[in-house]
């Protein structure tokens, strides 16, 4: 009843082929974008937009990368955390040698580096594959952080071997550094996370995400019927790299403001994005922002339960809040296998027929 | 002999040392993975809850005392006995026995036939329970861990090294210990899984589950026997590893060195794990020696994974792993 | 989400109406460093409790400790401190290098002071470009020019021809001291060797082979966690002269050396506080905390070398906060007062024997030049039999005229990065 495909009637080939074609998803995002732009950044204080949205928007974008590695293309990748350094450290690079141009180009750029960089580690895939390929990837992951550590280049020499974001505006409004407001934080991820969520969302429906999908079911398979392995596994490689690129280059610059590689980008920022797509659902879009939420807000919430509401040691919060968090990852597998992005379908089924369930 | 080259010759017999060490927390991965496809990223969170269990039960220390004093106020720590080293060892066992059957019954029953990443994901949600299980069970301090085991350089071998080449060879006693206690247990699982009923019963499992199923093996029983044979292995690193460095969180991330060797040695081999052990830790060692001073050092990390990395482009299965053969 | 936003709200309502002081406490209680982090969190909540159960908190306003869990992990080094900053915090102890990092442009702009107390950035030292930051008593070039007087001291003052090995946690932490050793290896004439170790340094066979193939005369140790146990293991291992290895202070607590068991005696580690629980303090602390049953945590880290750093930490905190009363003549201070307070702080012999911490540390004075003491810090052993660390040196100075030149080329370049200019407000 509330949710319906019926009724809807497409006259022309754009109507069919628009991002949400049917007009209840249309609405519902429409208001989601209204909300997220239009009321939220009047609202928000430094605690939300740093302890919550800010996280969430940029965990968003790397889900979203590494889901079409993962959940798209079949490729189970290890090495997020250190593919986002990739992006913060040419965000860094590119924000010191180029001060005048706009942290909206910087970022896009850091992503495309990133974009080769992943390409050149996808290349074993052509002949690895499954968890051979996954821990493969952890020769990237544990490589590039000893790089970016060693080699004094990528943070200018700087005696503490740290990379700080110096002060950057967009249009005049800061968006780097300390002095920066919080809905301008908030915004320039919202924009960027608007943007990612687009290309992949039509990136997945046509023919590249068909490609990808086939070598996911089946490599050898794909590879009869015509797709071309290379470029398809590339290709996602590739396309990952910037969306996780942007979001190490963000992530950095807008929400850490200063990042030493091995503890920002270590191996559990690999396991966390892989969790979040996993929780999420994987090979769903959606699945990426409601992973994202969760992993994000799951540690505050219980958190201010435990610490806050109940007024329990910190230490004893914390050790309940791992065997929570590991409890809960565990329910959701054995009850949901495929994620918060199946029950989002299962609720539009029943919608579909509420309140008339036969 | 020129001294580089004996230099050379003692990181070598170190780095097989080590690689005994790393195979050592290879072969429980390599028991769960063949058994029942899973890929088990708590097998390092295993080694570090079985050595705090062994240390609690031999130091008798009062599990979640720390919870109970919070809640009701009380001042308790320890029961004030201690058990003999031996006798701990053995009640560990019973509670990674337990530990085994739970996983089983609660988590992995409800996942059969799921797809591996899934399976592989729930060990990691395990992995984070257990962290928090063990830390709140026997609390996050370091605990000495003290089983007997030798310790320190090798005099003999020191002396007799240096009698013969002028320079004496540093090798520690506890590898030596490990080196015995790997070649016993890799001599127990082959017996076992060749000349026992339930190893006849696991390697059918690991075969073909639907056959192994049809001639009426248990599957659930064999994985909790698998789970448990990993939880003695995980025991068993745990003490060396905890030997060295005290037992502590840091414990369980020694999976991660564990990892290289498995790609090397492939995911279904325990010669596979052996091998795959002595070479990464006699490459990750040989190329911090000559390489590492070149390069600024701290390169055993990612060799080791650049290591298995190039064999895997010429075997994508490791050296040892059963030939993929993919029908379409 | 909505229930988030509940407890929130349930918690600022809960909040006091009273006037207080809010010393935040981001421990780090879990996690790969919890056995770091506990005696510290304990030392710094119980020094607090104890002002408040005998004087009734600092000049007559109680105190109030949040305490944040980090788990030594950035980003929720960065949730804690968003949401306690909004409660009146007067100074951040960051406790990780991450997190102080992270820290100091953010508690910069919110006006609000850190103390790193022998961590984080060794430039802040410079109060001229760091206006927040505070790094009293001794920093990391401090520590590292500690440890070479010592070795001088050791051979009557020449030490050219030497080698020193040092051996470092391969990170931004461990890498500190390199170049001052390289500074102070041209001016006396040693040579300097070297040896990282990457995290978490649970395997250190080569790089002790290596200190065994290379012989040198002595070692340094720059090492975190797990690495420390066990360097000090392989050290005892290879027979190294345990009175020549030397540990920065974060090598230096009874977690580092106990595992070795009588391996590590003779083991030394740098300080900038005394050990041990010989001081008045501790028959209060037992009197009006432990037997009151108020002890944070287990209540069972008082005398520990980290338990010690946690409460110098708090008594320095509560000494700045006295100042600041004095300077602002407002009982109820605000984070800017306290800054000025911190900035003002004098440690005197007369000050520690009257809060019962007699010769517990350097005297030191704070300057707006100066965030970063004078620079003292003492030697300490340790003994196995004893179970005990002590100290085996008095405080001593670190060569001013290699790290002066160093502090103002690194703040030079931080103030250059982000448009600051010096200056004293």
């Amino acid at each position: 009843m509330l949710y319906r495909e019926a009724g809807d009637f497409s006259t022309t080939y754009p109507q069919d082929s628009q991002t949400f074609p049917i007009k209840f998803d249309r609405y519902r995002y429409y208001a989601v974008l209204a909300i997220a732009f239009g009321i939220i950044p009047f609202v928000i204080n430094d605690y939300w937009a740093n302890a919550v949205f800010v996280p969430f928007l940029i965990y968003a974008i790397a889900a979203i990368g590494l889901n079409i590695l993962t959940g798209y293309c079949g490729q189970v990748s290890l090495g997020t955390g250190a593919f986002m350094a990739v992006g913060a450290y040419s965000c860094y690079k590119l924000m010191t040698a180029f001060p005048e141009v706009s942290m909206l180009i910087h970022i896009p750029l850091s992503g495309l580096i990133t974009a080769g960089v992943v390409t050149l580690f996808g290349l074993p895939s052509l002949r690895i594959k499954g968890f051979y390929l996954a821990v493969a990837t952890l020769a990237a992951q544990f490589f590039l952080v000893w790089l970016f550590n060693k080699v004094g280049w990528f943070y200018n020499y700087s005696a503490s071997g740290q990379i700080s974001a110096p002060e950057r505006d967009v249009f005049g409004i800061i968006v780097t550094g300390p002095n920066t407001e919080a809905w301008a934080k908030y915004l320039i991820c919202l924009l960027f996370v608007t943007a990612c969520a687009l290309a992949a969302r039509n990136l997945t429906r046509g023919m590249t995400g068909r490609s990808w999908m086939a070598i996911r079911d089946m490599d050898i398979a794909a590879e009869i019927i015509g797709v071309n392995p290379l470029k398809a596994k590339l290709t996602a490689f590739a396309v990952s790299g910037f969306f996780v690129g942007i979001a190490g280059a963000l992530f950095f610059s807008v929400y850490l403001g200063a990042a030493e590689v091995g503890e920002s980008f270590g191996i559990d920022k690999s396991f966390l994005v892989l969790f979040m797509i996993i929780i999420g659902g994987l090979g769903s879009i959606f699945g990426s922002f409601a992973g994202a939420a969760f992993m994000v807000l799951l540690p505050v919430f219980l958190k201010n339960v435990f610490v806050g509401g109940l007024g329990w040691p910190t230490d004893l919060a914390a050790h309940l809040q791992f065997i929570v968090s590991g409890g809960l990852i565990v329910m959701f597998l054995i009850l949901e296998p495929h994620g918060l992005a199946q029950l989002w379908r299962i609720a539009k089924e029943k919608l579909r027929l509420w309140p008339f369930p036969h | 002999m020129p001294d580089q080259l004996l230099f050379a010759m003692e990181v070598t017999l170190n780095g097989l040392m080590a690689g005994v060490l790393y195979a050592l927390v290879a072969l429980g991965f390599v028991l769960i993975y063949k058994a029942s496809g899973i890929f088990n990223y708590a097998q390092g969170v295993m080694a570090l809850f079985s050595a705090m269990t062994l240390v609690g039960i031999m130091d008798g220390q009062i599990p979640f005392a720390h919870l109970i004093n919070a809640m009701f106020g009380t001042d308790l720590h320890h029961f004030g006995w201690h058990v003999p080293a031996l006798a701990a060892i053995l009640l560990t066992v019973v509670v990674m026995v337990v530990f085994a059957w739970l996983v089983q019954v609660v988590i992995f029953r409800h996942l059969v036939n799921q797809e591996p990443i899934l399976l592989f994901m729930a060990t990691i949600g395990l992995a984070y329970f257990l962290e928090g299980f063990g830390d709140l069970m026997w609390g996050a301090e370091i605990k000495k861990l003290d089983v007997g085991l030798p310790q320190g350089i090798n005099d003999w071998i020191d002396l007799t090294t240096f009698e013969t080449f002028g320079y004496g060879f540093f090798i520690d006693n506890l590898d030596i210990s490990a080196t015995i206690v790997a070649v016993i247990l890799v001599a127990g699982l082959i017996v076992f899984s060749q000349y026992t009923k339930q190893g006849r019963a696991l390697r059918a499992v690991a075969d073909d589950h639907q056959a192994a199923l049809s001639v009426g093996i248990s599957l659930n029983y064999i994985w909790v026997l698998v789970w448990s044979v990993a939880g003695f292995v995980a025991l068993i690193a745990g003490i060396m590893w905890g030997a060295k460095s005290g037992v502590q969180f840091s414990l369980s991330l020694i999976a991660l060195k564990a990892l290289p060797v498995l790609m090397l040695g492939g995911f279904t081999s325990i010669p596979g794990a052996i091998v795959g052990g002595l070479i990464i830790g006699v490459g990750e060692k040989l190329f911090e020696f000559l390489i590492g001073p070149m390069v600024g050092g701290a390169t055993e990390n990612w060799f080791a994974y650049v290591l298995a990395l190039l064999f895997l482009v010429f075997r994508p299965q490791g050296l040892f792993g059963e030939k993929i053969i993919e029908r379409v | 989400m909505k229930l988030t936003t509940l407890t929130i709200a349930a918690v600022m309502a809960a909040g006091p109406v009273m006037a207080d002081l809010v010393f935040p406490s981001l421990s780090y209680r879990t996690g790969p460093y919890a056995a770091n982090g506990i005696p510290f969190a304990d030392g710094y909540e119980d020094y607090f409790t104890l002002l408040n159960e005998r004087d009734g908190g600092i000049g007559g306003v109680p105190i109030r400790v949040i305490e944040c869990e980090t788990g030594y992990n950035t980003e929720k080094g960065v949730e804690c401190y968003e949401s306690t900053k909004g409660e009146g915090a007067l100074v951040y102890q960051p406790l990780s290098t991450g997190i102080t990092y992270q820290l100091i442009p953010k508690a910069t702009a919110d006006g609000i002071p850190v103390h790193s107390m022998g961590y984080g950035r060794t430039s802040a030292k410079n109060g001229q470009v760091f206006s927040n930051i505070f790094n009293y008593p001794a920093n990391y070039w401090d520590g590292a020019s500690h440890a070479v007087t010592h070795i001088l001291n050791e051979n009557s003052g020449d030490i050219s021809g030497k080698k020193i090995a040092l051996v470092y946690h391969n990170s931004a932490y461990g890498k500190e001291p390199i170049r001052t050793l390289q500074e102070l290896s041209g001016k006396h004439g040693f040579e300097l060797m070297e040896v990282a170790v990457d995290h978490p340094g649970q395997e250190q066979k080569s790089q002790w082979l290596q200190i065994r193939q290379q012989r040198p005369d002595y070692v340094l140790m720059w090492g975190w966690g797990v690495m420390n146990q066990v360097a000090i293991q392989e050290a005892a291992n290879i027979r190294f002269p345990m009175d020549k290895f030397i540990g920065i202070w974060w090598s230096g607590s009874e977690n580092d050396v106990l595992p070795a068991g009588d391996g590590a005696s003779g083991y030394k580690a740098l300080t900038f506080h005394n050990l041990g629980k010989d001081y008045p303090v501790y028959a209060d602390l037992q009197k009006y905390v432990v037997d009151a049953g108020k002890s944070a945590g287990a209540g069972d880290q008082l005398g520990t070398a980290l338990y010690n750093r946690g409460m110098y930490a708090a008594m320095l905190a509560a000494e700045a906060a006295k100042t600041a009363q004095e300077i602002s003549g407002n009982s109820d201070i605000s984070p800017a007062e306290m800054r000025a307070g911190m900035e003002a702080l004098e440690i005197t012999q007369a000050k520690m024997e009257a809060i019962g911490l007699p010769n517990f540390g350097p005297t030191f004075s704070v300057s707006c030049d100066n965030h970063g003491g004078d620079g003292y810090g003492a030697v300490a052993q340790w003994d196995a039999g004893a179970g005990q660390w002590s100290l085996i040196t008095d405080y001593y100075q670190s060569d001013q005229s290699i790290i002066t030149p160093l502090v103002e080329e690194d703040s030079a370049a931080f103030a250059a990065e982000n448009a600051i200019t010096p200056g004293c407000s």
